[in-house]
């Protein structure tokens, strides 16, 4: 089922628009992701966990949950999109469609933001939907988890574009786990700095929501230029 | 003699031969003066004696950052113009660095110890040479992940560039973060007045502590090179063996002898 869709994906005809090339990959790498063996959804599972792991370690001091609340569903999303993360480029490296994308017509820094953001819409739209929850657990009132989920919104992305390039070099290096984490958790200081200050601007202030938010939204879009041009240079380098 | 010239290793490995007790020299000379005039230099009537520590402490974080800049060039190198000697410094470079960045990172908090009453402080220069060194390390573990040292290369300079673009993010966030938690705490040395009895000496150290980078550079790629061509020989030596166990013949010693002369050593 899986080889039958990527043949589709990189073979599109040569009639096809690019846009229309792009969007079945990205469909390909949706449905992929959400049927069995795709495994999307446990980075959710993960994220809950760790979620539901805080308390065992700090206490179960709801106004001290309520202070680290942005923080945890911080760390929480970090650590789960990380997860997932080597999955981006190791799957179509297994069963060889990775080569085709790479020797295909599309331009390979185009077809690697697509696939970055099929994998966001999979692994990271997810852990937006399911913040809400796991701010009750954690004390949160809505105002709160809103502007929690807002930030996440706008800085995720950013962890998956980075990301992306870390899952590139790995995946051209034939390693994945551990140095992949070691590479990529460095890049995302940055987003988590602006994410959680953002959070708790618009929860206790003194500060303007504004001014976090804005520079974390323009961490996602420079990851949107770095991360596709640097992965595709490394999938090029990579994979000869 | 241009850089393209040094693309031959063989070239590189006698320019480097005659450079080198040279650059030692420099180096020796250039540390002696500067710890004199460091020794010598003047108490400071706030800090005492520790101010003292500023003078290796400083040059150690200026080449922390610097040591990523030539290893950017060395990136830009090995991608764009297949310069086969920048793979070769670009390694070299790395243990280096994340041995001055860990130098001043030390000196720093045997300086905070009585000047901040702590040896770790979250301040934010503090913390993004912590990150800075993180990443150092990070790369050196990359390198030392993959056997195949071309493509090690490769995949080492595409995060030596994303790291160069990053770090002036991350050292951006990590001032804005710390003004954030925890305004003004920071003692702040010197500051652009720095009477001339530090400057002078400071300066000297700065020119030292960069003759003192050139020389263990050169003298890393030195070794890579030569660690290089000792693999390429082992291979060599394997695979003749093995084809003499496979069919006992051809394995003429000449190319054994010309593979140490070869231009592009342990990428074949």
């Amino acid at each position: 089922m899986r080889a039958v869709e990527s043949r589709h994906a990189a073979h599109a005809p040569a009639a096809v628009p690019r846009m229309t090339a792009l969007t079945a990959l990205i469909k390909r790498d949706l449905r992929i992701a959400l049927r069995v063996g795709g495994g999307a959804l446990i980075g959710v599972l993960f994220f809950l966990t760790v979620v539901v792991l805080m308390p065992f370690a700090v206490g179960p001091d709801l106004a001290l949950l309520t202070r680290l609340g942005p923080a945890i569903l911080w760390l929480g999303a970090l650590l789960a999109s990380l997860l997932t993360l080597d999955r981006v480029f190791a799957a179509d490296h297994e069963d060889g469609s990775l080569d085709l994308i790479v020797m295909g017509r599309t331009p390979l820094e185009l077809a690697c933001a697509a696939k970055a953001l099929a994998h966001w819409i999979a692994a990271g739209l997810p852990l937006i939907i399911a913040t809400p929850v796991l701010g009750l657990l954690l004390n949160l009132d809505a105002a709160s988890t809103s502007a929690v989920a807002l930030t996440l919104l706008a800085g995720t992305p950013a962890l998956t574009f980075t990301g992306m390039i870390g899952a590139a070099l790995a995946v051209t290096l034939h390693r994945g786990g551990l140095l992949l984490a070691v590479l990529v958790l460095p890049l995302s200081i940055p987003v988590l700095i602006f994410g959680v200050a953002a959070s708790q601007a618009a929860i206790s202030g003194p500060l303007w929501f504004g001014a976090p938010f804005s520079i974390l939204c323009a961490l996602s879009l420079v990851s949107f230029v770095v991360g596709p041009f640097a992965a595709a240079a490394s999938l090029r380098q990579g994979l000869d | 003699m241009t850089l393209i010239d040094l693309a031959n290793p063989t070239r590189f490995m006698t320019l480097s031969a005659r450079v080198l007790p040279w650059l030692a020299a420099a180096t020796a000379i250039l540390l002696a003066i500067g710890l004199y005039q460091s020794a010598v230099a003047p108490d400071d009537y706030q800090q005492g004696a520790t101010v003292k520590i500023m003078f290796i402490h400083v040059p150690n974080a200026w080449l922390s950052m610097m040591v990523w800049g030539v290893m950017s060039l060395a990136a830009l190198g090995t991608l764009v113009w297949r310069h086969p000697l920048a793979d070769v410094a670009a390694k070299a470079a790395a243990p280096i660095g994340a041995a001055f960045t860990f130098l001043a990172l030390v000196t720093g908090s045997l300086w905070g110890r009585p000047m901040w009453g702590t040896y770790w402080e979250w301040d934010a220069r503090l913390t993004s040479v912590l990150i800075l060194f993180l990443m150092y390390l990070g790369l050196i573990a990359l390198w030392r992940a993959v056997e195949d040292p071309s493509r090690a290369a490769r995949a080492a300079a595409i995060l030596t560039l994303v790291g160069a673009i990053n770090l002036p993010i991350i050292k951006f966030s990590v001032d804005w973060w710390n003004t954030l938690h925890q305004p003004a705490s920071v003692l702040r040395m010197g500051g652009p007045t720095l009477d001339r009895a530090f400057l002078i000496p400071l300066l000297m150290m700065a020119l030292a502590f960069s003759f003192l980078f050139l020389t263990l550079h050169l003298a890393a790629m030195r070794n890579e090179i030569l660690r290089r061509r000792v693999r390429t020989l082992q291979m060599r030596q394997a695979r003749a063996s093995s084809s003499e166990v496979g069919s006992s013949s051809e394995v003429d010693s000449g190319s054994r002898e010309g593979s140490a002369s070869r231009p592009e050593f342990g990428s074949a």
